[in-house]
């Protein structure tokens, strides 16, 4: 691993295409076998062994952009191209694919062409986009962010260029680090223990014991990891952080790394954020420069070292095991835990693994302290749908559910909220009955639900709850690693029973709770047991949706 | 009992566990059954098909038996209607993606999905839908002979992927795409012949369902309808343990290698899993034939016994016993082999008998036995897995002991260091930490180099020299002038190359050598392999879990073969034909007077054929019309004999020339013992029914000693095996009865005795004075050396589809058709230089003969080097080899002529 670059970052610089013959040469130079380079290659949703075309568009498909008329956009582009979905214009120009969530659900609709991704897009604009296309550099997207009870965690953001580490300077940049490293590690994870952080990934583990774990390791390297393949649809909040602060981020990967004793760090970025990873690189870079990252940091006897790893496009890497498969260059599957990741992490070694937000919080505590932080700890959450406001909010914990909706939302709309999907499509299920809830671990532990990625999306009752659960299989069918039989064929599965039912071609509801319990029951990884989760509570609380799609043999609320 | 015990409740009643178990193994110790389909131990461990899942107290979701490790304290519950239900809708979910042909497929009977789904008492699923057929269609398989796949019947479990890649560690198959649409493909489709597949069918037997089948047994059956033996592979050295099926048409259709086997453990290689197609042969030969005017006349077998033990009485009378020679055969049993040899010095009176050890390990056997006490390899198989480094040195086991190549591939991915030297960049070059390519015939040289860093680095052994060893002090002497620089100049190698591996093998604290006959194939053979136990005696690298010498014998039974007398020097048992006391026990037990001068060398019978001192030759099973070197030479000194006797199963090249043909048993219709690399002995069963009109090796030479009116009445091999049993220390203990529940490592001098796994354990060698001897060896070049006419060295050797003279293989349609015509193999920079291209027809001449044979412009051999095999007849690599021999052990130097290539104008 140490002379030979990391695979899935040498097939981004191919632009993701390796045909027969190139990867021979790859395969030979890195002396790997070619089945196992062919098994990775056709494992990434932006990896292809075959030639498309010259410029790729890829249509957003996830929920919220179908909220937003996905169809619509997908129906002008294929009227444009006069192509269909995976098929290249006769000129070689362009490629037209889906794709699973892009991370820009408060500018839906979105489409991406190569690495640029373009927001809102309308069927006006696309004549323009396509007649007139030019390679543009990717660009951080101007995300609307509201923090009505003050900034601590985007405290930063849009308040200083992130690609200048001396405006992160002026604003206490790498003080968290100075004061860290004055400390013993033990001292730190006391403190991020005490603070009472949790990851903000989505399983909201303890993050202090989880740091503890891996300090306890004796084996030697250690590893830190940022996730930062921020792939869960519906959750964007991360993109924020990295795009406009990336500095916070990577100092409080650098503490972690302290802290642990790793002396090596890795972002695992998913490939479609193209713009967040330059600016990341341009971070790291100011920060070797002015020697927070490289050998001994602050004149102490710390090393450190920060790699950037691009993601290939696929959702399941986002979990923690299957995250570094990927960066050893294997398909991004997910592993059997135990061994956990602390004990057996990267490369079999022990590695810490935070996500983006979690680490962006690490400097916050060390420069106001536990007690603070305690007291006064905030939660990013990624607001889309059917919501007047969408963005990024920031919210102390405590807030009520309702207060989010409708104060930081601005209210459902078009209508009245039907439900809200909290943490992403792997999440929950609330009715409106739930805006009363506390946003804190405890109440929302107490009801059953958690935060998950922070994803909420709203959904108006002029939504028809089936075609939204058509949407949702879909992703997850899309997206399943295919390494177990339950995921594989359950969503398959499931996703042709909802197809059917639309259709008026299926009877039968109860199968999807036969398939929903066998998933969630022998699934291999929490993302294959997860994918029903949402479907099975949106049959249970609007059967007679269900009932009248497969009765009436149309929808209820007059979606064709 | 270090082993930490472990408290777990399962199904409400406590028990104690070691520490690490997985659940399913844990169960089943207690008697509970619980079903897997994806799982294959330490194999392919993926946990994808979800129906091993059990209840855990404490989780929410089930977990999967077969992956999850007991810990203390844990409640399972290992069946449950939430534990069936799951089980059965993911049975469900399978059969969804398998097209039901139960009644048409091959693995009918033999399926783990049909048993499961008998299980659970499903008929169909729910979800099939052939749609979900299409994704996994691929052409990958189509044209290639040996391996069928049904994609429509493949279950996605990867259990093929998981053997191709921790059990024949090639990895030539790959899982594709991802979700629904994924499948199992070769990497661009390509077809599975244009990859680095080679064809040993593991992942076939891995495969739960019919989805992957040797095309060989399409519509031959099914397996309750074939009869199932259990028996040794009569191909190489390894002696792999193989299960054969048998059709009630008395053809073997299928081979699996045995799960359990100590040597194998299920794996096989292209031959074994399809090379026993030879033996349905209608080419086989069923009737004794006799020579009347160039022409051979089928006769019965009474007359064809009488008329030889005629002629061999005359020729005896007439010019003496020592006027005929015996060749006996390593892939006849070591019953057959004790027979013949028994034959020639007890009815005949002569030891000219030989076996073709001769032309492969004769100088392990002489420089081995001579220096540490027995010529053999001194661990067993399984114990490449205890060591740090493994030292491959002249040996292309890729494809000459496919299985041996397989566990050490295995051992290198699990962590193990691998040094490998050959003149050609072969398959296994490709997995090494070191890979040296030397000049053929150097290795004296590389090896002195590689002991000259060890010394001067401090890498020496010196307890275990100063406590089991003599004359280091000789030894050193030599060392010194082999530098860095002249072994580099020599070998052609970086020194920097050389260094390394001397670092990595002299600083480990276990490791093994491996060679083959690129150390012994060569007119120094002999001091190849001393160099070789000189450099374990240096490190103490011998006699010890981990440490030792293995010569990777060739064929299924040439250990047996020497071990059982076929040599001119020793009696069975190893004994030597000077010791006066093993005389007497000889001639007290066969009741005969014996002869003591040694007999000649199979080697050398070109020359005392031309001497006259030989006047008739009684062959078994072999072919040296192949397998010997300058066949020109040899043929013309055939031809002068006064008789020939080849007991065969094919007319083979060498069996034209003879005056009477004995049609023999094969390998596959024998009781008896073979013993493979590893000293063990294993029983061989019949798998079917010899063909009419064939007798049994030791039946037909026990008629024709009765005829010359020596006594010799065997009822069967058994017999033989309790005589072997009397005579030879080592073989003593060795019953067919302890044989029936596996195989033995001699020596094993007694009943209760549990065989030798490991020789000379605690320093203890097996020499006179009880020490191992260091020699000091000089390295010598190659007889023949490049020059201007003839400026390439020629080097040869198996490939992996073929055997020998191809006696059998030519006879299976799927190796023949694979690999049907001979090539040589030249560097691509010499190709270029002369213009050849590859698939060219050139002319490769020696100072011998001269053959026309297809160019294959390779990456493999060194520049300056060719290579070709000896399989065929016309392109035999042995119509140019140089007959010389090694002065010791009398091998001929197979593995380095000079020899011209020359382009043929006018073709191309």
């Amino acid at each position: 691993m140490d002379d030979n670059k990391f695979l899935i970052n040498r097939i981004h610089e191919e632009k993701g295409y390796v045909e027969k013959e190139k990867a021979k040469i790859i395969a030979k130079e890195r002396k790997e076998k070619l089945a196992s380079l062919y098994e990775f290659l056709s494992f990434y949703s932006l990896f292809h062994t075959k030639p498309k075309g010259k410029n790729i568009i890829r249509v957003c498909k996830s929920l919220s952009c179908h909220l937003e008329g996905k169809d619509k956009i997908i129906s002008k582009l294929k009227e444009l191209l006069k192509i269909e979905i995976g098929n290249t214009t006769p000129d070689g120009e362009f490629t037209l694919e889906y794709t699973s969530c892009l991370g820009a659900c408060s500018l839906s609709p979105s489409i991406m062409i190569n690495d640029v991704l373009i927001p809102k897009v309308t069927c006006e604009k696309i004549p323009y986009l396509i007649k007139e296309f030019k390679e543009k550099e990717p660009m951080p997207l101007k995300i609307p962010i509201s923090a009505p009870y003050g900034k601590l965690i985007l405290r930063n953001v849009y308040e200083i260029n992130p690609l200048s580490i001396e405006d992160y300077l002026k604003r206490e940049g790498y003080k968290a680090l100075e004061i860290a490293l004055k400390r013993e590690g033990e001292t730190i994870i006391e403190e991020i223990k005490k603070a009472d952080l949790r990851g903000r990934g989505g399983a909201g583990f303890k993050t202090g014991l989880k740091w503890e774990f891996v300090k306890k390791e004796k084996e030697r390297p250690k590893f830190v990891i940022c996730n930062a393949d921020e792939g869960e649809p519906g959750t964007f909040k991360d993109r924020v952080l990295i795009e406009n602060d990336p500095h916070s981020v990577i100092e409080g990967m650098i503490i972690a790394g302290y802290a642990v004793d790793a002396e090596k760090g890795f972002i695992y970025i998913r490939g479609e954020y193209e713009s967040g990873l330059k600016i990341l690189k341009n971070a790291i870079d100011e920060a070797k420069e002015k020697g927070f990252l490289g050998k001994n940091i602050y004149g102490s006897n710390f090393s450190f070292d920060i790699e950037i790893i691009k993601g290939g496009g696929s959702y399941v890497c986002g979990e923690e095991t299957a995250l570094m498969e990927s960066i050893e260059g294997k398909r991004g599957e997910p592993r059997r835990k135990p061994p956990y990741p602390s004990e057996k992490g990267l490369f079999g070694k022990p590695t810490l693994i935070n996500n983006v937000e979690t680490f962006a919080n690490i400097p916050i505590i060390i420069l106001k302290g536990a007690d603070f932080y305690k007291n006064h700890g905030s939660i990013l959450l990624s607001l889309s749908g059917d919501l007047n406001f969408k963005g990024v909010c920031e919210i102390p914990f405590g807030t009520s559910l309702e207060y989010v909706i409708k104060e930081i939302g601005g209210g459902i709309k078009d209508g009245n909220l039907k439900f809200l999907i909290l943490g992403g499509l792997s999440g929950n299920l609330l009715l409106p009955s739930y805006l009363n809830i506390k946003m804190d671990y405890e109440s929302l532990s107490r009801a059953n639900l958690s935060f998950g990625s922070g994803a909420i999306i709203a959904i108006n009752d002029k939504r028809c709850s089936v075609c939204i659960s058509e949407n949702i299989i879909e992703f997850f069918m899309e997206e399943s690693c295919g390494k177990c039989i339950p995921c594989l064929i359950g969503t398959y599965e499931a996703s042709k029973i909802i197809k059917n039912i639309i259709k008026g071609k299926r009877k039968d509801i109860n199968i999807l709770f036969e398939i929903a319990e066998t998933m969630e029951l022998s699934s291999f990884c929490p993302l294959g047991q997860n994918s029903l989760k949402v479907i099975k509570d949106i049959i249970k609380e609007f059967k007679e949706e269900w009932e009248f799609h497969i009765k009436e043999n149309k929808c209820p609320l007059k979606h064709e | 009992m270090n082993e930490k015990y472990i408290n777990v409740k399962i199904n409400g009643k406590e028990y104690l566990f070691p520490q690490g178990i997985k659940i399913v193994d844990a169960c089943k110790k207690i008697g509970i059954f619980i079903p897997t389909l994806c799982f294959l131990k330490e194999i392919s461990e993926e946990g994808s098909c979800g129906i091993c899942v059990v209840e855990i107290k404490g989780f929410k979701s089930l977990q999967r038996a077969c992956i999850t490790e007991i810990k203390d304290g844990m409640e399972i519950i290992t069946d449950s209607e939430k534990i069936h239900k799951v089980r059965k809708m993911n049975l469900e979910f399978i059969l969804s993606i398998h097209l039901p042909e139960c009644i048409t497929c091959e693995a009918d009977g033999d399926c783990l999905l049909q048993d499961l789904a008998y299980k659970y008492s499903i008929s169909n699923s729910r979800f099939f839908e052939k749609v979900k057929i299409f994704y996994k269609e691929t052409k990958a398989w189509e044209i290639n002979s040996f391996i069928k796949f049904y994609p429509e019947k493949c279950i996605l479990c990867r259990r093929c992927i998981n053997a191709c890649k921790n059990m024949a560690v090639v990895n030539t198959i790959s899982v594709v795409g991802r979700g629904y649409k994924t499948k199992i493909n070769t990497p661009f489709e390509l077809p599975i012949e244009d990859t680095e597949c080679e064809f040993c069918g593991i992942c076939v037997q891995a495969c739960p369902t019919g989805a992957l089948i040797e095309k060989t047994r399409i519509r031959k059956g099914k397996i309750f309808h074939f009869k199932k033996t259990e028996t040794v592979c009569a191909y190489c050295g390894v002696g792999c343990e193989v299960i054969l099926y048998t059709d009630e048409n008395n053809n073997i259709v299928m081979a699996k290698g045995k799960e359990d086997s100590p040597v194998n453990k299920g794996r096989l290689c292209v031959k074994g899993r399809y090379g026993f197609e030879y033996a349905n042969s209608n080419e086989r030969l069923t009737k004794p034939l006799i020579k009347e005017n160039g022409i051979f006349k089928e006769i019965e077998w009474e007359e064809a016994i009488n008329y030889v033990a005629k002629r061999l009485k005359e020729i005896k009378e007439r010019y003496g016993p020592d006027s005929i020679t015996f060749l006996s055969s390593s892939r006849c049993t070591n019953e057959d082999n004790y027979v013949l040899q028994k034959f020639a010095r007890a009815v005949i009176g002569t030891n000219n008998i030989d076996n073709c050890a001769r032309l492969c390990h004769a100088p392990s056997v002489a420089a081995l036995s001579k220096v540490l006490g027995a010529g053999a390899a001194t661990n067993p198989i399984e114990d490449i897995k205890n060591t740090e480094v493994m030292f491959v040195i002249g040996s292309n086991m890729t494809e000459t002991h496919p299985v041996i190549a397989q566990l050490v591939k295995k051992h290198k991915k699990d962590g193990a260091k691998l040094i490998v030297c050959d003149p050609r960049r072969i398959n296994l070059a490709e997995y090494a930490d070191i890979y040296i390519q030397h000049y053929p015939g150097t290795d004296v040289a590389l090896l002195n180099g590689i002991m000259k860093v060890i010394i001067d680095k401090g890498y020496v052994n010196k307890k275990f020299i100063e406590e089991n060893t003599e004359g280091f002090e000789e030894f050193l002497k030599v060392i010194p002038k082999y530098d860095l620089e002249l072994v580099s100049k020599i070998t052609g190698v970086d020194k920097d190359l050389i260094e390394k591996a001397a670092e990595i093998y002299g600083s480990a604290e276990k490791a093994m050598i491996f060679y083959t006959m690129g150390i012994t194939q060569h007119a120094t053979g002999t001091d190849a392999v001393l160099s070789i136990a000189n450099l374990t005696l240096l490190t103490g690298h011998i006699g010890s879990k981990g440490n030792g010498i293995m010569p990777l014998r060739g064929q299924a039974n040439v250990q047996g073969a020497c071990d059982m007398g076929a040599l001119p020097t020793y009696l069975p048992g190893n004994q030597r034909i000077t010791d006066q006391l093993v005389i007497e026990k000889f001639e007290k037990e066969w009741n005969v007077k014996l002869p003591t001068s040694p007999g000649i060398f199979v080697s050398e019978l070109t020359h005392y054929i031309s001497k006259g001192k030989i006047k008739a030759m009684y062959v078994m099973g072999g072919n040296p019309l192949m397998t010997h070197p300058d066949l020109n030479t040899l043929e013309k000194a055939l031809k002068k004999l006064e008789f020939i006797v080849v007991q065969e199963i094919f007319l083979s090249e060498t069996a034209e020339l003879a005056h009477v043909i004995l049609p023999a048993a094969s390998a596959y219709e024998k009781d008896g013992t073979f013993t493979n690399t590893e000293r063990r002995v294993q029983l061989i069963r019949p798998a079917r029914e010899k063909p009419e009109g064939t007798k049994y090796d030791w039946e037909i030479l026990s008629l024709i000693a009765k005829a010359m009116g020596y006594k010799m009445e065997y009822k069967n091999p058994l017999e033989i095996m309790e005589e072997i049993r009397r005579v030879a220390p080592s073989y003593a203990g060795i019953t067919y009865k302890r044989l029936e529940r596996g195989g033995i490592q001699w020596p094993c001098p007694s009943e209760n005795h549990p065989g030798t796994e490991i020789l000379y354990e605690g320093g203890k060698f097996k020499t006179p004075s009880g020490k191992a001897i260091f020699s000091p060896v000089e390295y010598i070049e190659s007889e023949e050396l490049p020059c201007e006419e003839y400026p390439f060295i020629l080097t040869t050797g198996r490939i992996l589809y073929h055997y020998h003279g191809r006696s059998e293989t030519k006879r299976v349609k799927t190796l023949e058709s694979f690999v049907p015509k001979n090539y040589v193999e030249i560097s691509r920079e010499d190709a270029e230089r002369l213009n050849i291209k590859d698939g060219e027809l050139i002319r490769v001449k020696s100072r011998r003969g001269s053959i026309e044979i297809n160019a294959r412009v390779s990456d493999r051999p060194k520049k300056g080097v060719v290579f070709i095999s000896f399989h065929f007849k016309e392109t035999n690599a042995n119509i140019l080899t140089n007959p010389i021999l090694d002065p010791v052990a009398r091998i001929p130097e197979f593995k380095a002529c000079a020899v011209r290539i020359e382009k043929i104008e006018g073709r191309s």
